[in-house]
């Protein structure tokens, strides 16, 4: 038996011992962090990459388990706190390949302030948000990136607020790399992650990510599928899309695509040259 | 060795870079910032990096990631900086992250009176974050303290795995003295222990179960840093047995070792009927005045603990053995004058609150103690 037992593709970076994951089927942050570590192991199988070198730094929420089951170094933090943190980890040893994985209100909620300065900064940091749309793990309350009119256990007579275009945001502080890609289009979310990884400089990936059991349920998707299905028919592809199309709604949908890729020094590059 | 006429503030950064300080991360606020200034000039002549933050909570975030990269580092704030870093500390506390935090005491409570000292904080520094834990605070008098004290909390911090406050005030901060600057070869540097690669999965320290090696980030040790309760691995496993296991650990890695920790000077106590019990700043006018009363044939002395947490009762019964009564002078409404009488149960314990924005003047607590005696 033992020696048939399967291993997992990814088990290089992988915790297979805490497997299986805490996510609830349907979930889309399996799919997120299977792609982006599908586009690590390219790199690392490149030489581009040292796996002894890489760190996850997650905050808390139901992304932020991801630090659980990934075999190289990884930070469980605080409440949006993951950014400042791998910033520190970053300029303290920057021959580190330091990766930030969060859910929207982890990073862009009460990490918001955090994921501003990075940017502005141009931090060395690649930061991955997984937008469901809502508080999960607490139980469905209302996010900042929930959009406009939907039910959530905290607006129970639907979402008065609009909600928070991350990717315009980030962009605003003129980071190095911002895009857009969803749990629907994983070869997006790999390929996105591959051209990432070996930047300089501030990198922000939004992942769109379906939460049947706290956001769908509650809206009236009563399956997983259904929900996946309605997501993806919202996920509209597009080539270089313009930073003004980044708004979305519920009605609208998404455009998925990269809306900022420029190759300005990253911040330890600059600091060196003002440190002389 | 060499001598300068420095303030506190600057004593604390020198004796930080001496204690191998790399990584120093803050927030601009009276009366921490002059700190931060000088070792935005200093640090990176000693190879290592300041940072300034959007604010404390990023600030203490960046100190505690930059010590699992393997930077020895630093922050300084006052109180309404430390309120904000208190959620930082517990997670600095829950990972068992080498930092010292320089709490530089102003008047609160919320913005008070930002240029001017109390001794308000002295619970703060110890009690703030949630949750089941020890923190060791360190409390100089002097700038020359600074200095020596900044070197002993990095020290601590890198022995036992845990964050280390030294407790300042706005009066030391901008105090110039002549400070004694110790070379490499006249102190002792401890730097954190980590795990044998080959033996990376076992992370009982063959000196003590106490410490676990720290498994610092790049190394492949594939480190777990886990804000949620965790065994040894770094895995969340919320039962009885690991939360047991680990709170009581990080309370007993501190208690235990308190006899290292204590740290208390002894002033004129050989034959004392009366002690004072003073600390920081305040045990300067306090000093001054057993002097004065002592001049007047009366047998007074004075307890000064440098450690101020875990607290040395210890030492303090040692010393208010044979006299008749304590007065505790402290610059609140009487905070740690609770922990003396505490732990002198049955002595006649006195508060003396004396507050006062600028230190309280000698005269004003020999007046004090005088009504008492």
């Amino acid at each position: 038996m033992m020696g048939n037992k399967l291993r997992h593709p990814l088990s290089k970076y992988l915790l297979e011992d805490r497997l299986p994951h805490s996510w609830c089927p349907g979930c889309g942050i399996g799919i997120a962090l299977g792609s982006i570590l599908r586009a690590i192991d390219k790199k690392v199988k490149e030489g581009a990459i040292d796996y002894n070198k890489l760190v996850l730094v997650t905050g808390i929420g139901c992304s932020a388990r991801a630090a659980f089951y990934v075999r190289f170094d990884s930070a469980h933090t605080i409440h949006g706190r993951a950014i400042p943190f791998a910033s520190g980890v970053k300029l303290a040893n920057p021959s580190l390949t330091v990766l930030v994985f969060g859910g929207d209100g982890d990073i862009a909620g009460i990490g918001g302030n955090h994921l501003i300065h990075a940017a502005r900064r141009n931090m060395d940091l690649l930061v991955f948000m997984i937008t469901n749309f809502v508080y999960a793990m607490t139980g469905g309350q209302v996010a900042p990136t929930t959009p406009t009119g939907l039910y959530t256990t905290t607006t129970p007579k639907g979402n008065p607020e609009r909600p928070l275009n991350a990717i315009k945001l980030v962009a605003s502080q003129n980071p190095n790399y911002v895009a857009r890609a969803s749990a629907t289009h994983p070869a997006l979310i790999e390929q996105y992650t591959y051209k990432a990884l070996n930047m300089e400089g501030f990198r922000f990936i939004e992942i769109i990510s379906m939460c049947p059991e706290v956001f769908g349920r509650h809206i009236g998707f009563n399956d997983p599928v259904t929900l996946y299905k309605t997501l993806k028919s919202k996920s509209i592809v597009k080539d270089k899309p313009s930073l003004d199309e980044s708004d979305y709604d519920w009605n609208h949908g998404w455009i998925l695509g990269e809306y900022v890729l420029r190759r300005n020094p990253g911040y330890l590059t600059t600091l060196r040259r003002y440190e002389g | 060795m060499r001598t300068e006429f420095i303030t506190t503030n600057i004593a604390i950064a020198e004796g930080a870079i001496m204690a191998g300080m790399k990584f120093y991360a803050g927030y601009p606020i009276t009366p921490a910032s002059d700190l931060f200034e000088y070792l935005a000039e200093r640090l990176p002549q000693a190879g290592g990096l300041t940072v300034q933050f959007e604010d404390e909570i990023a600030s203490i975030n960046a100190v505690i990631g930059a010590s699992w990269a393997g930077a020895k580092s630093m922050t300084a704030t006052s109180g309404p900086g430390f309120s904000l870093m208190v959620e930082g500390l517990g997670f600095a506390i829950i990972t068992e992250t080498p930092l010292v935090v320089v709490d530089i005491m102003r008047a609160g409570p919320s913005t008070g009176v930002p240029t001017k000292a109390t001794q308000s904080d002295v619970y703060q520094v110890r009690f703030a974050p949630h949750g089941i834990y020890s923190i060791p605070v360190l409390i100089p008098w002097s700038a020359q303290e600074g200095f020596d004290l900044a070197i002993r909390a990095f020290n601590i911090a890198e022995a036992l795995r845990t964050p280390v406050i030294i407790l300042s005030d706005a009066v030391l901060a901008h105090a110039w003295e002549k400070v004694r600057i110790k070379d490499l070869t006249e102190i002792k540097v401890i730097d954190r222990e980590m795990p044998q690669l080959k033996n990376k999965n076992s992370w009982l320290n063959q000196k003590s179960d106490l410490v676990p090696p720290m498994k610092v980030f790049g190394r492949g040790y594939g480190a777990k840093v886990e804000s949620l309760i965790h065994d040894e691995r770094g895995w969340y496993i919320p039962n009885n047995e690991t939360y047991r296991k680990l709170v009581w650990r990080l309370v007993r890695k501190i208690e235990d070792k308190a006899r290292f920790l204590w740290d208390s000077v002894t002033y004129l106590t050989e034959d004392s009927d009366y002690l004072v019990y003073a600390y920081g700043s305040v045990a300067r006018p306090a000093y001054a005045a057993v002097k004065e009363l002592r001049k007047e044939s009366i047998r007074i002395g004075l307890f000064r603990p440098r450690t101020l947490w875990p607290f040395d009762y210890f030492n303090l019964k040692k010393a208010s053995m044979k006299v008749k009564k304590v007065f505790v002078v402290e610059n609140n409404e009487g905070k740690i004058f609770r922990e003396v009488q505490r732990h002198l149960r049955g002595k006649e314990v006195i508060p003396l609150p004396l507050i006062d924005l600028e230190v309280p003047p000698p005269e004003d607590i020999v007046d004090s103690i005088r009504e008492w005696l």
